[in-house]
């Protein structure tokens, strides 16, 4: 099969496996006790790193943009620098390629592993439906954590962001706060929620697509586990740059 | 009196096709993947309570043919029947009912590895919503046909491979599915294992009135099973008997398949008899 038409089908399977979501959700049985457990493995097992991921992240944004700022005699801005881009950018973004990196891996590399011991099999023959039972929970958890773990990335950022200006260049908390305020618009915070809801609804589809369409044994698993992280991540940066030119004309902001 | 009677026929009249319909029928079944023909015009049938047993190399189609009677396959042409049912061309959900009463045994057994023992029979229990008390006694009462009872707060992980097949026979039958699908099951497994599994599928073949299909390549399993039978003594013990000259067991029949092709089907005893090259090599490995 030429690399197209590869391409094609597979764009089919997803497609496919997204309709089955949904149909999924508008009948019983739902799987609410998966999804729970899900929600708990992907929002609270992620957050140190987040948390750390964030904070370093908010610190050398000030550490690199300080100097300059300075050098035009804008430091005082760096509030508002550091927060609007973690807010807009980064902190969605950054989430997104951690959790798809942490999760995502480890989606494909379970549902993987039972495709390839035939625990998939088994689950048709007992009369359950993988995609509802294993799919669907995985997405929703994703769709619901990714922006809470932004949040978290965002608030731990701006704190970095903060310590490393007090710290390092004697830059005043309440000069950075007041900057900060000045450079938050309600515009900003909605988009850079809908932002990581779409990345987690990314992560999540070809994560458990590429999971279960393993073949090929143990070497499989290992092959579609790499596949979904290098995969969701590209898609990830991609769909950032659609998502941010959307928003920008949608909810018009000021700068 | 006459009330009666009328019991009697309409039992006779509700129990007779069930006897008659086969569990099993496939017929003319057609199935290849990319180029490579996996089945190749296949036809046979499994009566109730009967065994069929399905030889053949590895990759000659046989493993095919079970995913096919669950419909985790679906052929390129031909019909499969279920209970004189044609499942051929059900959707997934309509598929979902018929395999409520099929039970399949997978070759390495095929337990959740995240879930405990119990919770991996218990499974199809739990997903029909049954009450916690009634799952607890049917899943001892599975673990004890297996004879696995202490293991029931085990992880299938602590399990040796023998154990992990004899739990994944007893996930399949929770809910007494009149068929039975197995599926190598005593692969790699020990002698004395190997021999304890082909007991269970004795015992349910004698004592349980279940059809099924064992595809397996190894020849003593074909010893075991076409000519022993199950039957209870005076203690009410189970115990086991070899056919001789005045019972010959007709409930097990074996079908052998080369390249996607039967090329024979019928008794042991004419299995052993054929002069068939194919066939001779299977049994005497050279």
């Amino acid at each position: 099969m030429n690399p197209f038409l590869r391409f094609l089908s597979e764009l089919q399977d997803i497609t496919l496996m997204i309709w089955s979501v949904l149909v999924g959700l508008t009948k019983s049985p739902r799987y609410f006790k998966e999804m729970f457990q899900q929600m708990d493995l992907i929002g609270v097992g992620s957050i140190p790193i987040i948390l750390l991921t964030g904070f370093f992240t908010g610190g050398v944004l000030t550490l690199q943009s300080y100097p300059t700022l300075a050098y035009y005699g804008g430091q005082s801005e760096t509030g508002m620098l550091v927060t609007s881009t973690l807010i807009r950018e980064l902190g969605p973004v950054l989430t997104a390629l951690m959790v798809a990196g942490r999760i995502g891996s480890a989606i494909s590399a379970e549902l993987g592993s039972m495709v390839v011991s035939q625990q998939i099999d088994a689950m048709r023959a007992l009369g359950t439906d993988p995609i509802r039972k294993l799919v669907t929970p995985r997405i929703i958890a994703l769709l619901l954590m990714a922006p809470l773990l932004t949040v978290t990335a965002d608030i731990f950022g701006i704190m970095g962001g903060a310590i490393a200006g007090n710290q390092i260049y004697g830059h005043d908390y309440n000069v950075f706060i007041n900057s900060m305020r000045n450079g938050i618009e309600i515009e900003h915070i909605i988009g850079g929620m809908i932002k990581p809801i779409a990345f987690g609804f990314i992560i999540g589809v070809i994560s458990c697509h590429k999971g279960l369409g393993t073949t090929g044994g143990t070497v499989g698993v290992g092959r579609s586990t790499t596949n979904a992280v290098v995969l969701s991540s590209i898609v990830v940066i991609i769909a950032d740059f659609f998502l941010s030119r959307v928003i920008q004309t949608v909810l018009v902001t000021r700068y | 009196m006459d009330s009666f009677d009328k019991k009697i026929s309409a039992n006779e009249k509700t129990n007779r096709p069930d006897r008659v319909i086969p569990a099993i029928e496939f017929r003319d079944v057609h199935l290849s993947f990319d180029d490579k023909k996996v089945l190749d015009g296949v036809s046979f049938t499994v009566r109730r309570g009967e065994t069929k047993l399905i030889l053949g190399r590895s990759g000659g189609g046989k493993s095919t043919t079970i995913r096919l009677v669950l419909g985790l396959l679906k052929p390129d042409s031909g019909q499969i029947l279920i209970d004189g049912e044609d499942i051929t061309n059900y959707s997934e959900a309509q598929m979902m009912d018929v395999r409520q009463k099929i039970g399949m045994v997978f070759q390495e057994g095929a337990l959740f590895d995240s879930l405990s023992v119990y919770e991996n029979v218990a499974y199809r229990l739990h997903e029909q919503g049954v009450e916690e008390e009634e799952v607890e006694s049917e899943v001892r009462r599975m673990l004890q046909f297996v004879d696995l009872e202490d293991a029931i707060e085990k992880m299938p992980s602590e399990l040796s491979g023998g154990m992990r097949r004899r739990v994944g026979i007893a996930r399949a039958l929770v809910g007494d599915p009149k068929i039975v699908l197995f599926d190598e099951p005593t692969a790699g497994l020990d002698p004395p294992t190997a021999r304890t599994i082909c007991e269970l599928a004795i015992k349910l073949r004698d004592l349980e009135d279940v059809s099924s299909i064992f595809v397996t390549h190894e020849m003593q399993n074909l010893g075991y099973l076409c000519s022993e039978y199950a039957t209870v003594d005076n203690d009410g013990q189970v115990i086991f008997e070899q056919e001789g000259e005045k019972l010959c067991l007709i409930n097990t029949e074996v079908i052998m398949f080369r390249d996607g092709k039967i090329i024979f089907s019928g008794k042991d005893e004419e299995l052993r008899r054929s002069d068939d090259r194919f066939i001779q090599r299977f049994i005497n490995g050279r």
